[in-house]
This record gives structure tokens, sequence and C-alpha cells, in this order.
């Protein structure tokens, strides 16, 4: 299959600081690719990048077989855009918004509104209710629906779920599969770990590097075996304890519990009853399913 | 629609929906014009005078007169010598004349309220031409272009100067840096839409905006301030637009720099009003200014705009006067634009 977007030796620096540091990144056409980081990991340059608006210091990057340097004029048709923040005109209405959008690429609404027709299903009945009015999760719709008008080949989201609820986060992702079935290749980016197993493929990006990329389920597979979830009523005096013991490799918070990462020899009845006779008292261990989390933990962690 | 039709009908939505700005923008010009005209005036009326005359004589009683019929006076009586200070300090006068005869000649001493010295100058001065022309040789002043020296002909030309940089400036920088900030301008850019069409989008809403102020100040100007008018409006006009399209490329500039709605709104503030207000010669005169202030003056546009909208509106003279004045701030125009658009093309 064809490379979509393809990422050579890419670097981005601002002064001192390394935004991007030698990104390496490939993207098969039709492919829904999650780009998995913390904050200021280098996801909004890499996308500033990949949409023409910055330029890379070193390396190069090909979008739809256009190159972002060279070929920008041409790629911006190419390309569908969401910024971090739902950016539309909150003083024009739905309507208009939309057919601004339109105009800027020199499309007509009605030829293409059969792509953006299943995400504009609710829209449709308050077309003249100004952008601003909207909540959260219309709003992006909204976005996504402007991204879409002229029918780029490439969607570039740039974490698109971010303030919205978890009932318009599943939407927007049913919605992202129903695009992706239409052929289109979307590079999405998020920092919720429970969206990225949604992906076909994803990178694990931290301080400008990337880490990892693989599928999910191959991901998941190289989480540590010997992990295990921990509990009881006092948490944080139990991550305290768990830290100072030796067959303990690390201990975090996750969610509602802690995720322990031991070494082979760990017993969890043993290290309850030490932490019993420290005078903690109700504690839970039982065996956990890693997922992204952990591994991005794990990565991050190895890397410094 | 192209795309620069529909980019131009967003920017007058915005302007639109945004019905108190557009208010604010309408409103401030109006009433500035008519403050300035009316209510804030250097003129001096009404000095209240009063007299301690030791000796009256013919002479005494017609300069006594004088101050009776004149609207410029009120006068608030004779007065006996030891009353002066108290009349003054209680705030019943703003002068007082004394008159005394030595050697059958008459001399006189005016004893003024210097506490608002604006005042007591013009007030000096009347007394001055009052009593001079009642009895030495009479000083013939005559005042041209202006002969009721109105102050509203000197402000309507500084109010020019300060409203275009205001609303043009300001406002387009603003719009722009919201753009920024709210991330639309990231999607505008990305688009196939080349940056100078952008910019124009932007730019002409601003302009005709402005040419709507005009009007409306023009109009202002000819009928309630009562500014003669003639065919130099033409010029006036002109040069007029000259000055909004320099104040369009002084906000683009200014949105290249700034990154937020509010350091926007600092800069133009900063950089623009105050030395407007200050240095352009609107209020304060150029030339008493010290002389580095006198150079730094020459760097702002309001001042050479004002200059020559004085020599346009009030002395009516024809173009071939206040070439200077347009050459200077086409020259600025070029420089500011061509800065501006360097500025906003570059690529980080």
């Amino acid at each position: 299959m064809k490379n979509m977007i393809d990422i050579q030796g890419l670097t981005k620096r601002y002064g001192k600081l390394v935004a991007l540091d030698h990104v390496n990144l490939s993207v098969s056409e039709g492919c829904m690719f999650g780009l998995i980081g913390p904050d200021g990991a280098g996801k909004t340059t890499l996308y500033q990048i990949l949409t023409t608006l910055l330029s890379p210091n070193e390396g190069s990057a090909v979008v739809a077989g256009l190159d972002v340097v060279k070929d920008y004029k041409k790629l911006r048709t190419e390309i569908g855009y969401m910024p971090e923040k739902f950016s539309l005109y909150p003083d024009l209405t739905v309507d208009e918004n939309l057919h601004f959008f339109a105009s800027l690429f020199g499309v007509d609404v009605k030829d293409n509104f059969d792509l953006i027709a299943p995400i504009f299903d609710q829209l449709k009945k308050f077309p003249n209710r100004l952008a601003g009015a909207l909540s959260g999760g219309m709003k992006q719709k909204l976005a996504l629906g402007c991204a879409l008008i002229h029918r780029p080949r490439v969607l570039l989201l740039d974490e698109p779920t971010t303030g919205v609820d978890a009932v318009s986060r599943s939407e927007f992702w049913n919605m992202l599969a129903t695009l992706k079935e239409k052929g289109i290749t979307i590079l999405v980016s998020t920092s919720y770990m429970d969206e990225a197993e949604r992906c076909d493929c994803i990178a694990l990006i931290n301080k400008g590097k990337i880490l990892d990329i693989n599928t999910p389920g191959k991901l998941i597979e190289n989480t540590d075996k010997n992990l295990y979830n921990a509990s009881s009523k006092d948490m944080y005096p139990l991550l305290e304890a768990l830290r100072t013991l030796p067959d303990i490799k690390d201990c975090y918070t996750f969610g509602a519990t802690l995720h322990i990462v031991t070494n082979d020899s760990f017993n969890p009845d043993n290290t309850i009853s030490q932490l019993r006779q420290r005078g903690l008292k109700d504690v839970n261990i039982w065996p956990a399913n890693g997922n992204i989390e952990d591994l991005f933990i794990k990565l991050a962690k190895n890397d410094g | 629609m192209s795309i620069f039709q529909s980019l131009i009908k967003k920017e007058i939505l915005h302007l639109l929906r945004d019905f108190r700005t557009i208010i604010v923008v309408l409103v401030i010009p109006v009433v500035l014009l008519l403050l300035f005209g009316f209510a804030i005036s250097t003129e001096v009326n009404n000095v209240r005078v009063a007299a301690v005359v030791e000796q009256h004589t013919n002479e005494t009683r017609h300069i006594l007169e004088q101050f009776r019929t004149n609207t410029y006076f009120t006068f608030k009586g004779i007065i006996p010598f030891d009353e002066i200070e108290n009349i003054l300090r209680k705030g019943d006068a703003d002068a007082v004349v004394i008159f005394r005869s030595e050697l059958g000649e008459l001399k006189h001493q005016i004893i003024v309220d210097a506490s608002n010295t604006n005042m007591a100058q013009t007030s000096t001065a009347y007394l001055e031409s009052v009593i001079s022309s009642a009895t030495g040789i009479p000083v013939v002043t005559n005042t041209l272009y202006n002969p009721q020296l109105k102050s509203a002909y000197n402000f309507v030309p500084g109010i020019m100067g300060m409203i275009f940089i205001l609303i043009c400036a300001m406002m387009t920088s603003v719009s722009i840096v919201s753009e920024k900030e709210t991330g639309t301008m990231n999607l505008l850019l990305v688009s196939p839409v080349r940056p100078w069409t952008i910019i124009l989008g932007k730019l002409i809403p601003y302009f005709l905006l402005s040419c709507i102020i005009l009007t409306l100040m023009l109009i202002l100007s000819y009928t309630v301030l009562g500014i003669p008018f003639s065919f130099s409006v033409i010029n006036v006009i002109w040069i007029t637009i000259l000055y909004v399209i320099l104040a369009l490329a002084l906000g683009l500039f200014i949105s290249t720099i700034a990154s937020t709605q509010v350091s926007a709104l600092l800069v133009s503030g900063v950089m623009f009003m105050i030395p407007v207000v200050l240095l352009s010669g609107m209020i304060f005169p150029v030339e008493n200014m010290p002389l580095v202030l006198q150079w730094f003056s020459c760097i702002i546009p309001a001042r050479w705009y004002i200059s020559a909208m004085r020599v346009l509106m009030i002395q009516q003279l024809p173009i071939k006067y206040v070439l200077t004045e347009v050459v200077v701030l086409s020259v600025m125009t070029m420089i500011v634009l061509v800065l501006a658009i360097k500025k906003f093309n570059a690529k980080k």
C-alpha cells in the first residue's frame, strides 16, 4: 500500500528547544493513525509542519505525494486540518461558517455535502445558530465538517476530542471510522489512551522523539507481564510504602488504583503481609492487564 | 461567490454582529467632535473683572464703559483698594484693574488670578487691548483664517488625525490578532487563499468603515461646527484617504508583532494614541516643544496629517502649500506597507 504521509528525519528547533528530533514516520493510505503523547511532546509542531504552517529545520515531509516545503500550495487543497482549539468564527452561524470555509477552497457546499451529511445530522436542525452558542460536541462536529468540506485526501486532527464529553467523544470516533471507510487517511493525535486503541496504528511520541510505532494490539503485548493493581483506604501512604519495596520496579497511580511493575520473584500475599506490618490495612493486590498508558509510562521512563 | 467577496462578507458580518463596537466606533468621532467643538474650548468668555479707581476721569469712565458693554467681560463693579485680595480669593472676580493718575497721566495695573494660566494669559491680553485702545496708540490686530479664534477650528483636524489612527490601526490589528488567538488565522493560512487576499479581505472593510466616518465628520464640521466650505474639501478627502491607508498599514504591522488582542490594544494605544495626542500638535503646538521632541514628532504621521488639514480646512489654501506633508505621508505609507507585508509573509 502507498504511503500517504512520509516523514524522514524531520527536525524542528525553537531556539535551543528541540520540538521535533529526527522524526521518522509513515502513514499508509486509508489508515487511521494515532499520535499519542503528553502535552509538549511536539505533536502540534508536527501538525503545523504537515499543514505547511511551519518549515522544518531538517528532514523532509511528504503528504499525498507533495512535499510540504516545495509543493505547499498544491498540498493545501489536499489536506483537511482541525487545530487543537475548535477554530470557528463564534459570531457566524453554523451555515455561514460552513459556506465560508467552502468558499476558501472554491467549492460548493452542495457538491460535497454527502461526505459530511452524517456529521451534520444534528446540526442541520439549527443552521442559523451562532457557532459560539453551540455545545462542545456540536462545535467539534462543525469544525470537522468545515475541515472536510473540500473533500481532502488526508485529514489532520490535532487533539480533536479535548474538552468534549464522553458521549460526544465516542460519537466522534464512530464518525472517523466512517470517514476512513470512504478512503480518507486520518492522522489524529490524542492524550486519551482509550481512544488510541481505536486506531489502526499508533506512534508514541515524547519530547520530540518517536518512542515506538505499532498496532495497538502489538504494543500492548510489549507491556510488562508482571503488572498488578494495588489499592487500600489510604492510597498515598501505600504508594510511598510500595516504592520502598525491593521487588517493585515501578509504582504509579492509575485511575482509582495503583499500578505496580514488579520483578518475577514478586509475591502479592507476602507483600500484603509486609505492608500490614507497617500499619497499612485493607491492602488489595491483584493482577492487571497492561494497556497503552502503561507502555507509555515505561517507555517515557526508559527514555529518561 | 469569489474568495475575496466571501472574505469581505465575513468581515462585514463580524462588524455587524459586534453591535456595541460599531456603535462606539460611529459615536466616538461625533462625540469628540462636538465635545471639542463646543464644550472644551480654550476660548475665554466672561472674564469677571473688577476695578479700583483712585480718581475718576473721562478716560477711566470710558474704559469702564467698555468693560460693561464688551461681551467678553462681566463687570463686577468698582471696589476699594483693600478689597482686591478678598474678591480674588473668594473667586468672585478673575481680574482686577487698578487705575492711578500720576502727573496727569493714567497708569494702570492688572492683578489676575493665575490659578488657571490659560485663562489668566488670555484675560490679561483682553484687558490690555481694551485699555490700550482707550488710552494709547491703538493696536490693530487682524486675525486671518479664524477671525473669531474659535477653538473648534483648531480641534477638528486634530480629532480627525486621532480618530483614524484609533479606528484603522487599533481595530484592524485587534481583528487580525483575534483570528490568530482563536486559531482561525491558521485555517485561513492552510487554505489555498493567498496571504495577499487575506490581508486585503481584512483591510477593505475597515477602509469602508473609515470612509463612512470621514463623511460623518466632514458633514458635522461643515454644518454644526460651521467650518467654511470650499472646494479644498476634495484635497481634504484624498489626503485623509492616504492617511487612512497609512493607519491600516500600521494596524497590519502591529498585528504581525502582537500575539494577543490585549497586547495589540496596548501597542496601538501606547505607540500611537499617546504620541498622537501629545506630540502631533493637536493640543500642544509642535513649535513650543523641546527640540528633541520636535524631531521625534516628525515620525508621527498624525503631525503631518494635522498640519496639512489645518492648511486645507482652515486656511483653505491650494494643494501646493501642503506638498511636504503629502510627500512625507506617502513615503511613510510605502515604508509601513512594505514592512507589514514582509513581516506578515515571513514564515516561522
